[in-house]
This record gives structure tokens, sequence and C-alpha cells, in this order.
């Protein structure tokens, strides 16, 4: 029987014919980098030394724990994007971590040991307002969250609602704040603006009300207040410079108690507000009496409240200083003051909370990055040392969203580039040659002169050549004395080059923040690692990094690439364009894609408002593509613009045709250049907006190589493609939304003429629609509103049997229509995002990447999305290797790229093709990044790994000395016939 | 039995090929194709005009007036008028220089019946002005509605399209044009074929014989549950005498 079960198993492994990675492939060319945005509240685990935890919830509605030692995530939890998910509040107390999320719609509790949700509970509507841990006889049992009108008290070992208990007069009275000092009480305070404060007591047992005192208020603006020392609320009122005190559990009704700072000796910086910076250690205990007043923006003063609570003592002045911490170990407080030291470190240290005097030993050092973002913000992890003293470890988060952790004495244990959960858009750079093979490049380059100093030359880089051989062999020689541990491959600027069959490429990432008070983009230079050696654990190492300051938050992006590598000597350029949404002024920075380098080259004024942008075919004198940018006016910049430039587009200027899209007004026009760079409408098709709305508009990639014609059909004709570079793909989407009558058009319009090649509506759709536009092919994907179901759609465009001309396609001579062929499937899945691959030069089929909501990437062949999918097998059709017609598409788990490495939230897929024909490199991107090489047409360019050269070529030896043997026996025993 | 492949081969091709225009009206005279059926969507003159100038400033002038019917079955028609004497001169300059000619359409409503049928902006194309002269003023006007009738395009092409530089030395060949007039509502794109492929299925299913009754598990397995029964028997018989027969030994 069990030999039965055995062939059984034995033959199902025959049917399934795995295209997915081996065991042994996992991790060896691809990785994955996960991310979690910006950090929003961050605590560390406890304070012992050893502890290796600290738990962060960020922006993108992650709540994450990293280990402390290498920064790497322990685990996450990925919310519902949007103000659904959103964290609104993190508190760490032991081993729970309370949070409130999607203002105030969700109470949960989280283990913070392995990452599990211990509870959750629906908290009543309203929008959440302060939320803190209550304290009954020293122990913390209770959490109070307080809503705009309602305060709650919830049991932390379960969940449930201990009280729920609205709060008077809510309408008129803000309430703000909710603190609790480890007594029987806790305490609501609430604000009237311009009249007076409200300060409410519960009983911690019933909710009862037991006090409501209403406290004089005297500025108009709720100001930062806090509460210190043994229950007594501190304001600063920028308006008067004086600094209030009110004792909350005062009986009778409370007085503020003036303290100009005047009186202090301080000085508010002008424009300044103050801010107040506490510390409560421990819920069951009042706060700390000492506390931070922010005067300026470098300027701190830690103060003392005395203990008859009206008066302040000062304790020491921080001047400058970035920013203060507080942070507790034990019994002892201390405060960290992150000051600037020099141009390229902040220092960092500890001070007593109690004396305001300096500890000794405790500076740490802050490298500052000449390209990166301030610090923004400290997070300080102190604890007690052996012998008593306090230590500490530091995280420091600046404006471009990095996480640094430091350690004493001023090491950098790690850095998270958390702008990465946010990339916008990408490109790939081929990576520079080495300065050898740079120099034979430069050989041909150059002009000859003569026959001798040629041979001189050549002579000279085979000497160069052999000198570099040398070394890689000398090294190789004393890397292998090492143990294969210590040798580690490090990817520095100095050893960047390309790498034989160009899989080694420089990822340029340009990322913004989403909802950052500070906007700052990124551009990140990352570099993959193609490890040949299978340990290269390096991989997406960030090489450079440049922060770009006063970029408007909701500025739109395009990267393009204008000089690529291949023009040796002159360095590679990137061009960012950034334009401003409202305003729709752009600006440019231009780089070096692979040093991260500002170019130092004169920008184009750009007083108006940009367009549209678009690069050319044309080169200047220096190799760098021609950018055309369209302002308001139809006027034309180009970027460079030097004489040799403006003299080729003037005598181009006929042949250079610009489309622009107005989805607003349903607009899609044409223009052409004139010969003084202004312009003139051509075309113009009108999309009436009351009908449908302009969605999306692709054209296809510039880069993109179509290998073959046409399709060889069963009977050995041939169907050719209709191959329009200049075809745009548009999709609109109705207006009307009724699932009944809405619909999804798609357009195919020429973009030099305007002529709608192919109007086609999908009748009871809806959009988001995910399409792809190649070839002579447009993927669509959108959602079946009568059936309530995905769908697929792929649209073909043939020019028939015939090819009007085979030389060259211009979309002015072109006056057939072509034959569209169109076929739709059920997909079932929804999806996210689509690309396809492409490859150096088009040969290998073509596969469509589908990223779905699971975090999984799937590859599925353009096979299966092709119209001619016959719904009778004929023999033509079997000859062709069509598939039958099947109405449902699979999902093949074999086909997921990134195995169980999901991306999560994938925004985008890019894909660049490599120098093999079979590879095309893969990034998706989205909160996480991965990055992988495909082959759809699997590796026929490449031997494998276990190719057996030696059986190989032992075979064609002995064939040959075969040969050699018989043809000398053959002429011998010839010899012996004729003697005979 | 054999006449359902066939069948299904005919249905398959007819989801396939899309490129369907919906009516052809073609004329130079002004003669009107519609049916008279329609009273209702009574047809209406729409101008179409052209503009042709060396300096690539465009002046539109009147070409001819476009009849469209709107309804149930939307038709269209030209009449124009020959170009004069100085219009001919001016294109042939135009293509001298590789110069544009461009044609406009207002944008109008083919199904709206209410009085303001037109919409403000036009509807522009344009072709080689040396291509125009070179077919002898064979062109193709195509007009694109889109779902609800509203002209939302127009394209021009020549046949042939080239410009390969001849002369037209023929006067009488500028005089009138010779145009192919379209107008194409959208195709309405396939739905996924379910209904098709399950009669598939179900055909191929017939032809492979009938399927088998469903049998009862036993019924089916009798013969395996019985041996294994009997081997299960045996064995157990043989194993106590065997284990015994140890025992003795011990």
């Amino acid at each position: 029987m069990a030999k039965l079960t055995s062939l059984f198993v034995i033959l199902l492994s025959f049917f399934c014919i795995s295209e997915a990675v081996f065991e042994d492939q996992v991790g060896k060319f691809d990785w994955r980098q996960q991310y979690v945005g910006k950090t929003l509240f961050a605590h560390f685990e406890s304070n012992t030394q050893s502890s290796k935890k600290m738990f962060v919830a960020t922006d993108k509605n992650i709540f994450a724990s990293f280990n402390s030692r290498t920064g790497d995530l322990l685990w996450r939890h990925v919310d519902k994007t949007g103000p659904e998910g959103s964290i609104d509040i993190l508190l760490l107390h032991g081993q729970d971590a309370l949070m409130v999320v999607g203002d105030g719609r969700l109470l949960r509790s989280w283990d913070t040991n392995i990452g599990g949700l211990n509870w959750e509970a629906v908290l009543d509507t309203g929008s959440f307002q302060a939320a803190c841990f209550v304290a009954i006889q020293d122990t913390v049992k209770l959490v109070a969250v307080l809503k705009k009108a309602a305060i709650s008290l919830h049991y932390l070992s379960n969940g449930h609602q201990k009280w729920v208990e609205n709060l008077p007069d809510s309408d008129a009275v803000q309430y703000q704040a909710v603190y609790s000092g480890g007594e029987e009480e806790v305490y609501v305070l609430g604000v009237v603006p311009n009249s007076h404060l409200t300060i409410i007591a519960y009983s911690l047992e019933d909710g009862e009300i037991i006090k409501s005192v209403e406290a004089s208020w005297l500025s108009s603006i709720e100001s930062s207040c806090v509460v210190v020392g043994q229950g007594v609320l501190m304001c600063v009122d920028p308006a008067t410079l004086a600094l209030y005190t009110l004792p909350i559990q005062a009986e009778e009704t409370p007085e503020f108690s003036q303290i100009l700072l005047q009186s202090l000796d301080l000085e508010v910086f002008p424009g300044f507000q103050p801010v107040l910076v506490s510390s409560q250690p421990h819920p069951a205990r009042s706060p700390l009496s000492e506390f931070f007043l922010q005067l300026g923006p470098d300027h701190h003063v830690l103060l003392q409240l005395n203990a008859d609570g009206y008066t302040i003592a000062p304790l020491r002045d921080f001047q400058p200083a970035f920013l203060v911490s507080f942070a507790t170990t034990g019994k002892k407080t201390v405060a960290a003051v992150m000051t600037p030291k020099n141009e390229t470190a902040c220092a960092i240290n500890l001070f007593s909370v109690d004396s305001g005097r300096r500890l000794l030993d405790t500076t740490v050092l802050f490298p500052l990055e000449p390209n990166g973002g301030k610090p923004h913000t400290l997070y300080v992890h102190a604890f007690l040392k052996k012998d008593d003293s306090v230590g500490y470890r530091v995280l420091v988060q600046t404006q471009d969203h990095a996480l640094t952790f430091i350690q004493q004495p001023g090491r950098v244990v790690w850095t998270r580039e958390e702008a990465l959960a946010d990339v916008v858009t990408m490109e790939m750079v081929d990576l520079p040659l080495t300065g050898t093979q740079a120099e034979l490049e430069g050989e041909f380059g150059k002009k000859a002169d003569g026959l001798f100093p040629m041979v001189l030359k050549r002579l000279s880089s085979q000497v160069t050549l052999l000198q570099a051989w040398l070394a890689h062999l000398w090294k190789l020689f004393y890397e292998a004395r090492k143990p294969r541990s210590q040798v580690k491959n490090e990817v520095t600027i100095e050893t960047l080059s390309r790498d034989e069959f160009n899989l080694q490429k420089m990822m340029v990432m340009v990322t913004a923040s989403g909802k950052v008070r500070r906007e700052g983009v990124t551009a990140s230079g990352k570099v993959r690692r193609e490890g040949l050696f299978g340990i290269d654990s390096k991989s997406g190492s960030i090489l450079w990094k440049h922060y770009l300051e006063n970029v408007q938050p909701n500025a739109a992006f395009k990267l393009i690439v204008q000089r690529t590598t291949a023009h040796f000597p002159h360095p590679p350029q990137c061009t960012l364009l950034i334009k401003d949404k409202d305003t729709g002024l752009a600006t440019l920075h231009v780089f070096n894609p692979i040093f991260g380098r500002k170019s130092h080259i004169a920008l184009p004024a750009l007083p108006r408002p940009i367009l549209q942008s678009l690069l050319l075919p044309v080169i200047d004198q220096d190799y760098a593509k021609v950018l055309l940018l369209v302002d308001d006016q139809y006027k034309v910049t180009a970027f460079p613009s030097t004489k040799n430039v403006l003299q080729q587009l003037q005598e181009m200027a006929s042949s250079i045709f610009f489309y622009l899209i107005r989805s607003d007004q349903g607009n899609l026009s044409g223009f052409r250049l004139r010969k003084d760079l202004s312009t003139e409408r051509i075309w113009e098709v009108v999309l009436p907006t009351e009908v449908q709305k302009i969605v999306a508009v692709k054209g296809k990639r510039p880069n993109e190589h179509v290998h073959s014609q046409g399709r060889v059909m069963g009977d050995r004709s041939v169907l050719y493609k209709y191959l329009n570079p200049n075809l745009l793909a548009v999709v609109t989407e109705s207006t009307d939304t009724h699932p009944e009558r809405a619909f999804v058009g798609v357009f195919l319009v020429d973009g030099v003429t305007g002529r709608i090649i192919h109007e086609a509506v999908q009748r009871k759709a809806r959009g988001p629609v995910h399409f792809v536009h190649s070839e002579n092919w447009v993927v669509y994907e959108y959602w079946n509103t009568k059936s309530r179901r995905n769908e697929f759609s792929v649209l073909e465009l043939f020019e028939g049997t015939e090819l009007y001309n085979s030389t060259v396609f211009s979309s002015l001579d072109r006056p057939h229509l072509p034959q569209v062929l169109q076929q739709t499937y059920i997909f079932p899945s929804p999806i996210t995002t689509m690309e396809a691959t492409l490859t150096e030069k088009g040969i290998t089929s073509r596969h469509l990447l589908v990223g779905l909501p699971s975090g999984a990437i799937l590859s599925l062949p353009k096979m299966f999305l092709d119209p001619r999918r016959p719904e009778v097998v004929t023999e033509h059709s079997r000859e062709e290797n069509l598939i039958p017609y099947a109405p449902e598409m699979p999902i093949r788990t074999e086909w997921f790229i990134n195995y169980n490495q999901t991306v999560a939230r994938v925004k985008g897929i890019y894909t660049a093709p490599s120098g093999l024909e079979s590879t095309c490199l893969v990034v998706a991107y989205g909160l996480d990044i991965y990055q992988t090489r495909v082959y759809p047409s699997k590796q026929f360019d490449v031997l494998k790994d276990d190719y057996d050269y030696v059986l190989i070529s032992s075979v064609l030896f002995a064939l040959f000395f075969a040969t050699m043997i018989s043809k000398r026996l053959a002429q011998v025993k010839l010899l012996n016939r004729a003697w005979r | 039995m054999a006449s359902v492949p066939r069948l299904c081969l005919l249905l398959s091709i007819i989801p396939t090929i899309l490129i369907l225009c919906a009516d052809f009206a073609c004329c130079n005279t002004g003669r009107k194709t519609g049916d008279g059926l329609d009273t209702d969507f009574s047809g209406f003159s729409v101008p179409l005009e052209h503009s042709f100038e060396v300096d690539d400033v465009s002046r539109f002038r009147m070409r001819g007036a476009l009849q469209l019917r709107g309804g149930r079955e939307t038709s269209v028609s030209l009449s124009q008028s020959q170009l004069s004497e100085e219009d001919r001169n001016t294109l042939k300059e135009v293509a001298a220089v590789d110069g544009l000619y461009k044609i406009r359409v207002p944008r109008v409503s083919l199904t709206d019946r209410q009085t303001e049928r037109q919409m403000d902006g036009y509807l522009t194309a344009f072709v080689r002005a040396c291509s125009l002269v070179e077919s002898h003023l064979s062109d193709v006007i195509t007009l694109h509605t889109d779902v609800s009738g509203y002209l939302i395009g127009v394209s021009i092409v020549t046949i042939p399209g080239a410009c390969r530089g001849t002369e037209v030395e023929d006067e009488v060949d500028l005089e009138a044009f010779n145009t192919t007039l379209t107008i194409i509502p959208p195709t309405n794109a396939p739905q996924p074929e379910t209904a098709l492929f399950i009669e598939r299925m179900d055909i191929e299913h017939e032809k492979r014989g009938k399927p088998q009754e469903q049998k009862s598990f036993f019924a089916k397995y009798w013969y395996l549950i019985l041996g294994g029964a009997i081997f299960l028997m045996a064995s157990s018989s043989a194993q106590p005498s065997a284990g015994g027969a140890e025992e003795q030994q011990s």
C-alpha cells in the first residue's frame, strides 16, 4: 500500500511543473526591506541594559517592534490605511502596549513579547482627545480614555469597561487632557476659550463626580499646559510671557498664580511659542517637579517647581540645545540634551534632573550628514549600569524620517531610512564602468592619430588591464587565507562598477513624506548587489542620500535620466522635476545618480507653471538628452539649452509633436513645435466631462524593444502587429456611478495626429482601472459592477497580414485603422498595481507582474491574456500554441515571484532590462521594497549552475582524438591497400 | 453532432473581430443615406471648416456642410463645394513648404434633442498638405462619438498617405474632394464568455460519452475493500500463530 501511495506521489509530482524558486535560491537574487514609516510614538521595553525591544507606532498606521541591537523588525502589524487605522496614542506599561486606533474607534492591547493582540474593545463614538494609565494602590490596572464628550475607564487585563461618564457641558467646554497621579481620582481638564478652565475629578470606583471646579483663565488660546509635581498644572502664556501654576487637587476654587518669565531672567525668542516638557515616570506617582521650558528654536531651560507649588527655581540654562528629553531608570531621572558641536556632529549629554549637573562620561556624538535632515525627536533609553551609574542609548529621529540608534560612547548601532516606506517614483541606472574598462572605451572613442601612437596606446591599455588582473589575483590570494566570514564584500561608491551582465544597477528612488508637518523629500540611492557568491548580506544597502528641503507637500515628481553612464567621461545625469500641484510651478534638481551629488549646471528659469515635460531623443554635444518643458502659455523651454541644442531643435521643430491632457476639461490636444520654439495647436479631442472623466493616460515606455514584427499563424501566414510608438491609451470612467449604467472607456489615441484608433466601452464596469500599455497591446483590469468581480481585458492591435510600410513607422502615413481583437477574463482577486516585464531586446516572452493586496506579486504570462485564444481548438491554433479560451484566469501559487516575502501595501512595480536577454529586474515598492529578477522564458541564455563542464570537454577531446586516430588509421589502411 | 463544433467556431469568431464600423456613408454629392423612419431625429447640419495657410496660422474657412442624423441609426453625409482656383494655389504652396491642412467641426451631440445641440469648442484634426495634394484630394474623414452620442473626435487621413514629392500637374485633380466619411460609435468591449465556455464544456463532456452513473462508494470500490479485508484477515490470522511460535521457543 505504501508503495502505491509513493508511486502516486511521484506521479503527481510529474504533473506539477514548478516555475517557482527553489529553496536554495531563496534570497540569492532577491532581497526585501521592511519599513514602518515616520515614527509618531516610540517606547523602549524596560529600563535594563539587556533589553532589546523597542516599539514604535507610525503615521503609516503601523505598530512594530524593533530589535534595538540590530534595527531589524521583530514583528509588525499593518493596519488599514487612512484615518480608519490611524494610531492616536501608544502607551506602554510592562508587557502591555495600549493603543487607541482610528480617532477613538478602538482600544487595543498588545502583548509586547510576541506582538499578539491581547484584546480589543470598541469605544463609543466621539473623537479622541487623550488617554492615560490609571493606577490603584500603586499598581496600574486601568486606562482612561478621554473623548470629546465622554470619559471611559477600561481594565488593563481584559479591556472591559469599568465605567463611562458623559462629560458635563461638553458643547461649550473643550476637554483636552486627562490626568491621574496615583490617587483615587482621575482629573479631566477642559477649557472654555476666553473664559475659564474646568477641572472635573471623577472617583475611580464608580465614576461619580467628586468635584467640579472652575478656574479663572487668562489667555484666549489654549496654550501648552503640563502637570508637574504634586498635581500642579503648569501653563505658559506667550501673550503675558508668564508661567501660571494651579493646584488641581485644591479643595476650593483655585486661583492661578502668575510667575513672570522676566522674574526668572528668561527671555522668549521673538515670535516663538514657548513649549513645556514634563515627565511622569510612573503612572502611579505624580510627575516630576522638574520640567523643561523651550524658549526658542535652540534654547531650553530646566526649571524646578518648589515644594510650595508657587515658586519656580531655574536649574540650568541650555543654549544652544536642539532637543531635550527626560528618561527614567529606577529612581533616577535624567535629562538628555542635544547640543550642536560642529558642522558634522551634535553632542548629546545627560544631566541630573535634581541638580542640573552634567553627568560625567555621558557624551554621545550624533553624526550629522551634510545632505541629511536635521534631528527632530529624541528618544532616550536610560538604564542603570552595574556600578549604579546611569547609562543610556538614544534613538534620534531626523527630519527625513531616518531613525538612528546610538550607543555609548557614540557608536551608531543602526540607521533605518524610514522615508523609503513612501517611494513615489524610481529609476534604475546602469553602474559606471571600472577604470580599466573606461580606459578601453576611451581608446575607441578617441580620434585616430597615426598607426604608431595607436599601437602604443593599445599596448599601454593592455598593460593596465594586466595590472588590474594581477591586482585582482593578488587580492583573491590574500583573501583566500582569511576565514570566509571575515571576507566582506564592502559596497562603497569607490568599488561600484558594472558587472558582466549588467545585473547590478543603481536604483534611484524618490520618496515623499506623507502627512507630515515639515515636508521633505529624499532622493536616496540604493544599490542592488548581485551576489555572485550567494553570501552577500549587504544587498540593498543605501549608498547615498540627499535630502531636499522646501518641497511643497503635494508636489508631483518626475524622475528623468538625461544621460546614462554610457558616455564616459561625462558623468551620468538625472533630473528630478518637482512640480507644485497647486501653482504648477516647477523646479529642477539635477544630480549624478551614482554618487548623488548635485550637479552644478545652470538651470533654466521657470517662472511659469509647467504643463508638460518631454524627453527628446535629441542629444547635445555632451550626450545629454534634451528635456523640453512646456509652460501654460505653450512656450517651450529646453534644458540643457545650449546653442547646439537650440540649433538642433530648430532643424527638427516640424517633426516634434507633443500632447497635453486636461482631465478636468476632458480635453486632449496636440501641438507641433515651431522653429522659434513656440507651438501651434494642431488637433483637439474633447471627451465631455458630463459623461466621462479621464482617469489615466499611458504611452509606451521609450526603452521598450519589440523583437518580432508579427506573429506567425497556423497557416504560416504572418499577422503583423500594429506597433505605433506614439499610441496613447486613455482610460475614462463614467460620471454616472449607477451599477447598471457605469462604464469604463478605453481610447487608443495617436499622440501625433490625434486620431482615435480605437474606442471601446466596457459596460457595467467601474474603476479603479489598472492598465499596462506595451508593444501592440493594452491590458486593463476593472471591477464588473453587475457580476461583482474583477475582470481583465486585453486589446491587441494588428495591421493585418500585410504591412503598410515595413521600413519605418510614421503616424502621419498610416491611413488604415488596425484590426483590434479583444477578450475578457475573470480574475479571482483584486489587484493593486500592474506592470509588464521588460528585457533588453524584447525576444523573451512578456509576463505581467500583478501586485495583489495580499502582498504577493504574481507573474502572469501574457500568453494567458491573448485575444486570439480560441473557443474551439483547431489544428491551426494548436500549431500556434494558443491556449484554449477559459473565462477564468488562474492564479497559481508558483507564479508568485516573491514566495513568502510579501510586499505590504505594494504601490508600484518597476521593471528594468538587464544585460541578459532572459532576465528582467523587478523592484516592487510600497511599504516594503522587494527586488528580484524574473526569467519569463526561463534562463535560456545562461548555463545552469550544475552544468557539467568536465563531461562536455572530455567528450569533445575524446572525439577530437578519436578523429585524429581514425584519420591516421585510415591513412595507414589506404597506404597498405595501395601497396597491395 | 458534427454541426455543433462548426457553430461554435462561427460563434468564436464574432467576439474576436471587433472592428465593426457601424455605418458607412460614402458621398461627395450631398446624398442623404438615412432612412426616413426616424422622424424624431431629423437631421441637422454643422459646418465642416478647413484651414491651410503658408504661415501655419489657422484661418478656418467653410469647406462643406455635414448632415448629421442621430437616433438609433446615426448617419452622416457631407455636401461640399469645389476648391476655388485661389484655394488650389494656396494648397499647393502649403504643400511645398510642408504645411498642414487642418479641418474642424463644432462639438455637437447627435442624440440631445434640446435646441442647444452645440457646445462651445471645436474638434480639430490635421493632415500634411502635401499628402492631400498627392492623393488628389482623396481623404477619409472619420467622426467618433462617445456612448451618449457626443462627437468627441474627428480624424482625417489621405489614401495614399505618403508624401513622395510627386508633382500634381493636372489642375482638375485638385478641384473636387473625393471624401469617404464615416462615423464610428464606441465598440462594446466583450464580457467574459462564460456561457459559451460552459456550453462547450458540456458538449465535450457529452462527446466523451455518457458520464458514469454515480455509484456509491461501496459499489465502486467493493472489490478493493473486500481484497483489503481478506488481506487483513489473512495477515492477522497468520501473525498470532507466528508470535505464539516465538513464545514457545523462548
